[in-house]
């Protein structure tokens, strides 16, 4: 399977003297469903920006499916769909100029043009506000207009800078169904995002940055499988004044009716649930203290959930 | 290298808000350019006799013409690409495979186009007061071309540097607007002391005014063949200067 987008060694030092990109190193394969995930200030826009040309790269190799950002810069966006985190639209224009507009840019005649702009405002609900101004749209709809200004023209390569930023619950959900058909279908999908449990739903494939350095990379399932344990929130049906001692768990008392528990890699929930027995607790409930992927961020990061969102 | 259908979307969306905007874009000079036929023209200039064999209204048409092609040029471009950086819609452009080419050639091409409508607009207006001589029509309307080019691509220079709507009408209100009255708009140079006519040469606004005059009435203060050299070589200085910056992506990215 070819590469979709292969950096090497890229390197970004802004005027201010900030190194922003400390000579990252990254391969997403076509078909993927990529995520990049990082805090604020990781180097995610800027990563993005290099990419999509609206940021110059210090140094180092951008290459989309085998262009060089440097030598062929017009193959290598004409492949690439961006729908970047804050809205970008001239604001008078109605919302099917402007991904008609767009599809020009790209390439695709006027005519066109009109009819793939159509079917993507079709499958994006927008249809019916195809003569709106886009400063009437709703802060969804301008996010779902972002996303058909980026397939009009066909892309082979989306790339989706925090697209459910903001966004409600039901749209979202939405959002997540039709990027993973559009990912079946064969588009290559490059997401960051601030959702963990997005990553987690959604993607094949992650890299966690940080501070202008990638961290790891590694398919979600194999990075899953690095969890060495977990924390449980637990609500019981009596009024606690301490915390149980367990034998094997670290049991911490949180408020009179919930406890917290740390769950290790060789220990299950079984086990746990014995062991609350034998202490004559009964458990009403149960959650994660964090999304599995949060806390695996937390662990690589070092830092707060706060962070991140 | 340009990419033929992005340059045609580029000019159709300028169009598109030329017309969108037409109170501000093609009414005002309209109504502007009736008075000045009215007050300079009729009242004024009925008083003051022939001027170059001609008489005031019809001398003054042609500068007329071109100051608001000039203005119009310039104020569209800049306007046009400065609200697109404001608003970050020229991302738009800057993601997609459009050369620096394209994109310079369809926004000056916009206001090319602009600064024709209005100029026909001044002809119909002057029309309706005096007989509107043409003497040399091609010579006219290459000058007219070639202007309207060279303060696009001046309008899209400033709209590369500013960073507020101010910095938009700095040049227009302050160099542009007082170059254009002192190009010999309403005078013909002649009419100076020999001290101003010397400093009035260099204003180079006086040659392009001065080929549009003998385009139309065939009488010129100075060589039209000056200022048609004058507008072709400040357009290709001008057109390589806002290559190069594009290119490095000067305003636009970081």
């Amino acid at each position: 399977m070819s590469q979709a987008l292969t950096i090497e060694n890229l390197v970004k030092v802004y005027q201010s003297g900030k190194m922003a990109l400390k000579g990252i190193n990254l391969s997403i394969a076509e078909g993927d469903f990529f995520a990049l995930l990082g805090p604020n200030g990781a180097g995610k826009s800027t990563f993005i920006g290099i990419v999509s040309s609206l940021v110059t790269k210090t140094s180092g190799s951008v290459r989309v499916f085998g262009h060089s950002i440097d030598d062929d810069i017009l193959k290598a966006k004409q492949l690439i769909g961006i729908v970047p985190q804050e809205f970008n639209f001239n604001i008078f224009m109605k919302t099917l100029d402007i991904v008609v507009t767009q599809a020009g840019y790209y390439g695709v005649p006027y005519r066109q043009a009109k009819e793939q702009a159509e079917a993507c405002l079709q499958q994006l609900g927008l249809w019916e506000k195809r003569n709106d101004v886009v400063r009437s749209l709703s802060g969804g709809m301008k996010r779902r207009l972002m996303i058909a200004r980026a397939l009009v023209h066909q892309p082979k390569l989306l790339i989706l800078d925090e697209p459910t930023a903001g966004v409600d619950i039901e749209l979202r959900r939405s959002l997540w169904v039709y990027l993973e058909k559009l990912n079946q279908q064969g588009l290559t999908v490059l997401l960051t995002t601030h959702y963990l449990e997005e990553v987690e739903i959604l993607c094949k494939n992650v890299a966690i940055i940080d501070n202008g350095e990638i961290l790891v990379e590694k398919s979600v399932h194999s990075l899953l499988g690095d969890l060495t344990g977990e924390t449980l929130i637990l609500d019981v049906d009596s009024i606690l004044l301490e915390a149980p001692k367990l034998e094997h768990f670290a049991c911490r008392l949180i408020s009179p009716d919930s406890l917290e528990v740390d769950l290790l890699e060789h220990q299950t929930v079984n086990d746990l649930f014995q062991a609350l027995d034998a202490a004559g607790i009964r458990i009403l409930s149960l959650r994660n203290k964090f999304n599995r992927l949060e806390e695996l961020f937390i662990r690589l990061t070092g830092h707060t959930v706060e962070d991140i969102t | 290298m340009i990419n033929w259908v992005a340059l045609k979307t580029i000019v159709r969306k300028e169009c598109v808000r030329i017309f969108r905007i037409w109170p501000q874009t093609l009414l005002p000079p309209a109504i502007t350019m009736s008075l000045y036929f009215v007050i300079f023209g009729h009242v004024i200039g009925s008083r003051i006799g022939l001027v170059d064999g001609y008489n005031y209204i019809q001398f003054i048409a042609p500068g007329l013409v071109m100051m608001t092609v000039i203005l119009n040029a310039y104020a569209n471009v800049s306007a046009s690409f400065f609200s697109a950086k404001f608003t970050h819609s020229v991302q738009e452009l800057m993601v997609a495979p459009v050369s620096e080419w394209t994109i310079l050639l369809g926004y000056t091409l916009g206001g090319v186009i602009r600064g024709l409508m209005v100029g026909a607009v001044v002809m119909v207006v002057a029309s309706l007061f005096t007989h509107v001589p043409i003497q040399h029509f091609f010579s006219m309307l290459v000058i007219l071309l070639i202007s309207a080019w060279l303060f696009s691509l001046a309008g899209f220079f400033n709209a590369l540097f500013a960073n507020t709507f101010d910095d938009i009408s700095i040049i227009p209100n302050f160099v542009l607007t007082p170059l254009t009255y002192l190009g010999g708009v309403f005078y013909s140079i002649q009419a100076l002391p020999p001290a101003w006519q010397i400093v009035a040469h260099f204003n180079p606004i006086l040659y392009l005014m001065n080929g549009f005059r003998y385009g139309m009435l065939g009488v010129a203060d100075v060589s039209p063949w000056v200022g048609l050299s004058i507008s072709i070589g400040a357009s290709v200085f001008f057109a390589m200067l806002c290559y190069g910056l594009l290119k490095r992506g000067k305003g636009l990215r970081t």
